[in-house]
């Protein structure tokens, strides 16, 4: 059993040089800081490193930082190999030779930032800014890109750029903005330092899993194991999930769901709680709006409508709702799953009403109310920094394909990128600047036509600690990045608000931040006052007012949320150097506090009530309609299905479910580590035992994975984890010990499950996707069978299509 | 004696404590100092919730390991415990280790 207490005083504060940023022990120098990345993920964990003569040598954990107490994962702990790896970019390189030779040259930095300035303001005489598209990743310090982005390349063209449908997180995010006016995650007591022994937090009665594996993923600025100490101390579990995993496996109720159906799920439990009245009377009444609406639309959602539909038992829908709703309190860890649907806002949405109706919004144990620490790093909207005419021109789907819709995000959409890359239309792409994305090997659905589409792009910039496959498919440029522990940087995400010191430096890799300050002092000098970066940390932890410019208008923006969020002013006061002398962390008071909308810490105006336009929850959100979306939840079934195209089903028998993560890969990273290899040697699609031997399957076996759309080869990993008509395939893989150079492109199109999902294919007003859903065949690898990065580079793809079409 | 107790009901085979152990001991590609084991995944016949699925992991201490003794000395955990992401390793006298199993999930002492 779990004791918090207990583990606290057993740690030797002492030992661990409690109050102390830096000290020397054993001939090493020690520093107390925070990870992020790169090679990193979505957390920031509390580190203590050692260095000698300046240079990294050893990490562990520091039990002194609440945020995880000392408790590193395998990626920071095989952090040595990644810093000192003989792949790492030394220098900026210079492309030698043709694009895809994989030839570089050395030049200086000098050099590098002069042809990149060249190149921009080419592309903006020639083009206008519009014409550059900034590609930015998942989890590494993307903070400030957006800034980045809209006032140093005068772009309004920033993208994840490959990932069809905003398909990760902010369907997630705007779908509980609009009904909540925040967002909200599972409560293990991460709002406050005094973490588990805060006497007011309550563990969950019930904790739904839920379109995640949280002990793998870590996602979100949440890290999995928060939960484990609340379930060895009685917590129940209800994992919905298409794959057994650990929590499956401790289950009460273990809902082993049909891929991208769980909408209908969502929508029945919402039937049963509503008809059955378990939800929570007097909350519903105070707090909330639209229940009448909500009510009526899901009577037809019938637990045996979705029993039918997601291949679960009717009773078990009904038995697990009546658990989640008697449970006081109850949370749900919620992920990425929900926004890789068609059904994704809807689904969201149902998740919100779900909390919401039975009261488990921001109590202790809920599902909690956050935002970054101090409201840090909030910098204002800065579009207007860019000239109107190519401000006019941000790549929406509005914009590009004429949906009726209000802009959903300030990110471009990736298929409007990818039309105007591919066809010219409505603008060109011209440039690129690839910071923090391996484009090519993990966010690229459609990956063959995006391969095709970078072919358009005059001048590409790469900022990166490795060569990546899109480095060497297409980069002009190679700028090479500081890992982590070589930068001096800053975040939140959530809470608290954390420093990352730099400790070592690696040849003349520069950290994002140096690259992005130098760049814009180049371009844009009123933008970028700070004399270096520690000056534009201090202002990024603070007041982040962004710098006069009288040419900047007002405006606003059409996205409502980022217009609420104006009035969401920083608070920290602590510079760089002051929080981490300081312990390199700070937890604010706001995230610590349960009920905040009764206690007029939500709305701007400091009234009671949440951040929404009526001060209460709306559960059938009218933003939703502003945003061409129904307000209500329902579930459509995924474009390729036993349910929508049976006929297909006898030429693709299997549900095809990707992206599940592994304890030693965040996405695409940690590839070259030798130790993570170890651990996990190739990617593998996991395949039932029982389907395995129908198609002459053995553990170990090279399998190709093929739907109509292209094929990819895994090795065979036989376990019952997965039922008899799904198969799970990895993603984000590449092999640096392979050929770099064109074809092979390091490998990264023969294991890669986009040469089987589709671009231009979204649930409604361009949001969601199936790429977790899709359907397919497997059969064994013969030696030599073509490989797709044959098909896909010299052959021309697996397909014909219309350059800026969908299918 | 000292010894590890694990609370293996809660182990989720995060490799953390393999991997801590295999960086400070500086240990070649396949040696271990802690290594887990896994039981199942398989799905007993006739249960239903909790009681369904064994899936379980076990760590095992090799001869490579000292637990930590160096650490020790300065008042500092096994590197195993402090990096334990699932918070079910304990160091400590056996004596006083014994004491944590509560009856109620499972337990293994390990020594060396």
């Amino acid at each position: 059993m779990f004791n918090y207490q207990e583990f606290l005083d057993t740690i030797n504060r002492q030992a661990y040089h409690e109050g102390e940023f830096q000290w020397e022990e054993d001939g090493y120098v020690v520093t107390r800081t925070n990870h992020w990345s790169p090679p990193g993920c979505h957390n920031s964990c509390g580190l203590l490193i050692y260095t000698k003569d300046g240079k990294f040598a050893k990490i562990e954990g520091d039990p002194l930082s609440p945020f995880v107490n000392g408790k590193l994962c395998v990626r920071c702990l095989d952090m040595a190999e990644a810093i000192h790896n003989p792949n790492r970019l030394k220098y900026p390189m210079k492309r030698a030779g043709k694009r895809g030779e994989n030839k570089w040259q050395r030049i200086s930095w000098e050099e590098a930032f002069a042809i990149c300035e060249r190149e921009v303001r080419r592309v903006w005489d020639q083009y206008g800014g519009s014409s550059i598209l900034l590609i930015h990743g998942t989890g590494r310090n993307t903070g400030p890109m957006t800034y980045f982005g809209n006032c140093a390349l005068k772009t309004p063209n920033i993208a994840t750029y490959g990932f069809t449908g905003f398909a990760c997180y902010l369907p997630r995010l705007f779908g509980a903005f609009a009904p909540v006016g925040d967002y909200m995650i599972a409560d293990a007591s991460e709002g406050s330092a005094l973490r588990y022994a805060n006497p007011e937090f309550k563990a969950p009665e019930v904790l739904v899993v839920w379109g995640n594996e949280p002990l793998k993923s870590n996602a979100d600025g949440y890290i999995g194991h928060w939960l484990v100490p609340l379930i060895q101390n009685g917590t129940k579990i209800i994992s919905i999930d298409p794959r057994l995993t650990w929590w499956g496996a401790r289950a009460d109720y273990f809902l082993q769901i049909r891929p991208g159906t769980d909408a209908a799920l969502a929508c029945a439990w919402l039937n049963v709680i509503i008809n059955e009245k378990l939800y929570d009377q007097e909350f519903v009444e105070k707090w909330c709006t639209g229940f009448d609406e909500l009510a009526a639309s899901v009577q037809e959602f019938t637990p045996a409508w979705a029993a039918e539909i997601c291949g679960l038992a009717e009773e078990d829908i009904i038995a697990s709702a009546r658990v989640y709703a008697a449970a006081k309190p109850a949370s749900i860890q919620w992920g990425l799953a929900m926004d890789q649907q068609m059904s994704s806002m809807s689904l969201n949405l149902a998740c919100c009403d779900l909390m919401a109706i039975t009261g488990n919004l921001d109590v202790p144990g809920g599902n909690i109310l956050i935002r970054n620490a101090f409201n840090a790093m909030n910098i204002e909207l800065t579009e207007n920094a860019i000239p109107e005419e190519w401000r006019a021109q941000k790549l929406t789907m509005k914009y590009a394909f004429g949906d009726n819709a209000e802009e959903f995000t300030t990110h471009a959409a990736s298929d409007a990128v990818l039309k105007a890359m591919e066809s010219g239309q409505p603008i060109p792409i011209k440039l690129c600047w690839i910071e923090t994305s391996n484009t090519l090997a993990c966010p690229s659905m459609d990956v063959g036509r995006v391969y095709e589409a970078f072919k358009n792009v005059e001048f590409i910039v790469n900022a990166d600690p490795f060569v990546t496959p899109v480095s060497a498919a297409f980069a002009d440029l190679i700028l090479p990045v500081s890992m982590s522990a070589e930068r001096d940087s800053c975040r939140t995400w959530w809470t608290p608000l954390r420093t990352i010191n730099k400790t070592s430096q690696y040849y003349e890799a520069k950290s994002d931040e140096e690259i992005m300050l130098e760049m814009g002092r180049r371009l844009n000098p009123v933008y970028f006052p700070w004399k270096d970066v520690i000056a534009f940390l201090d202002w990024y932890m603070t007041d982040c007012t962004v710098p006069e410019d009288p040419e900047r208008k007002e405006f606003t923006s059409t996205n409502l949320r980022l217009e609420a969020d104006k009035a969401n002013r920083p608070t920290n006061k602590l510079g760089f150097s002051e929080l981490s002398q300081a312990g390199g962390f700070a937890y604010d008071e706001w995230n610590a506090v349960y009920r905040k909308y009764e206690k007029g810490l939500c709305r701007p105006d400091g009234s009671v009530g949440f951040a929404t336009e009526s001060g209460k929850i709306e559960l059938t959100p009218i933003m939703y309609e502003i945003w061409g979306l129904r307000p209500t939840p329902y579930h459509i079934e995924p474009p390729e299905s036993p349910l929508s195209t049976p006929e297909k089903m006898k030429e693709y028998p299997l549900i095809l479910t990707c992206g599940g993560r592994s304890w030693e890969f965040f996405h695409s990273e940690n590839r070259q580590m030798p130790t993570m290899r170890e651990l996990h040697p190739e990617p593998l699609v996991t395949i039932n035992p029982h389907t395995a031997a129908k198609y002459g399957i053995k553990d170990g076996d090279y399998v190709w994975i093929e739907n109509d759309h292209g094929r990819f080869r895994q090795k065979a990993f036989l376990s019952p984890t997965v039922n008899e008509q799904t198969v799970h395939a990895e993603h984000g893989w590449w092999f640096p010990e392979q050929d770099g150079a064109s074809p092979n492109f390091f490998g990264t199109f023969d294991a890669n499950p986009n040469n089987c999902t589709k671009a231009y294919e979204t649930g409604p007003a361009g949001i969601g996707t199936s790429i977790k859903c899709m359907i397919c065949r497997i059969y064994p690898y013969k030696e030599g069978d073509k490989m797709p990065h044959t098909v896909v580079v010299e052959e021309g793809g697996f397909f014909q299509y219309t350059p800026g079409q969908g299918y | 004696m000292k010894g590890i107790l694990v609370n293996y009901e809660f182990c989720t085979n995060c490799h953390s404590c393999e991997v801590a152990c295999k960086k400070y001991n500086d240990l070649p590609i396949g040696e271990y100092g802690i290594k887990v084991t896994e039981l199942g995944p398989w799905e007993r016949v006739g249960k239903k919730g909790t009681e369904k699925w064994e899936w379980t992991y076990l760590p095992a201490l090799t001869k490579a390991c000292n637990l930590c003794e160096d650490r020790v000395a300065v008042n500092k955990l096994p590197l195993c415990v402090q990096h334990c992401q699932a918070w079910c390793l304990y160091h400590g006298e056996i004596e006083e280790l014994v004491k944590k199993i509560d009856g109620k999930s499972r337990w293994a002492l390990l020594v060396r």
